[in-house]
């Protein structure tokens, strides 16, 4: 695919808990169309699943003022989520790792977890409504740059070092 | 596919069947109120049966340890019946699958409660 077939969605959603199934049902839809099997979809939808969740609750602190924008990006190698709140935005290393003994029993805290356990690359950026922009990505089938080590985000283990 | 819940009597234990999507939401909503429901009418020794629950995001999990320590609090039991592939793989990733005591034959999950 050339570089001038890049592929860009952008939508503006609602600070509501309906728009976390829908955002999730439109990556859905796109992650099919760019190829991906059954269980790689799951996964890059529950992760834009979490990271709007994270956007509902965390970031909006669920107030209907202000918005959540997601946007994707298909490229020749992969497809690039982006969600974004109107919060004041974290650090990822001041969230809590869900798998310490301490937070086992806790009832939230393992959305960032799940998406970098899911995706293959995934980072917090601060973005550019002030908020947090959460990024991450996931290659596409047969991705000739894809790394070998672990490029399906199977098991959640890898980069288990700096899980949260 | 939203969520529902029926629950029965075996013995001592409320066997708890869901259906559907444990998610944020209603479905997170439903689990909680079931459950409290029980605890409020003394039932304390509670199977969760998830075989048709093939999709539980991080609010369902939240959902499911909420449910296990107000079950503790009330020094009841509550433990977990035929996890599918994808609900079994997030309590596995999330190190949950060792908390929860995990069963796949109802009677013998019955039978576990003290």
């Amino acid at each position: 695919m050339a570089q001038d077939e890049n592929k860009h969605l952008e939508v503006v959603l609602d600070t509501q808990v309906e728009s976390v199934n829908l955002a999730e049902e439109m990556c859905l839809r796109v992650a099919e169309a760019a190829g991906f099997d059954e269980e790689m979809c799951y996964r890059i939808g529950m992760s834009v699943r979490e990271g709007v969740i994270n956007a509902f609750h965390y970031g909006n602190q669920e107030r209907p003022d202000k918005k959540i924008h997601l946007a994707l990006d298909i490229t020749h190698e992969k497809l690039v989520i982006h969600v974004m709140d109107e919060g004041k935005g974290f650090k990822l290393n001041d969230v809590p790792d869900p798998l310490a003994e301490e937070n086992i029993l806790s009832t939230s805290g393992r959305g960032i977890f799940l998406m970098r356990a899911f995706m293959d690359e995934f980072d917090v950026v601060s973005g550019k409504t002030g908020g947090a922009e959460i990024i991450m990505s996931k290659w596409l089938p047969g991705a000739v740059n894809a790394p070998t080590n672990g490029a399906s985000g199977a098991d959640g283990e890898k980069d288990s070092g700096k899980a949260h | 596919m939203a969520l529902h819940a029926t629950y029965r009597d075996v013995g001592q234990v409320t066997v708890i069947d869901f259906g559907g999507k444990i998610t944020l939401g209603d479905g997170s909503a439903l689990l909680r109120k079931t459950v409290r429901q029980l605890l409020d009418d003394n039932r304390s020794k509670i199977l969760i049966n998830l075989a048709d629950v093939d999709y539980i995001d991080s609010s369902g999990i939240g959902e499911l340890v909420h449910a296990y320590t107000s079950v503790q609090n009330r020094e009841g039991e509550l433990k977990l019946l035929h996890l599918t592939r994808k609900v079994r793989d997030l309590l596995q990733i999330t190190k949950l699958y060792t908390v929860f005591d995990v069963h796949t034959d109802e009677a013998a999950a019955v039978r576990s409660f003290r």
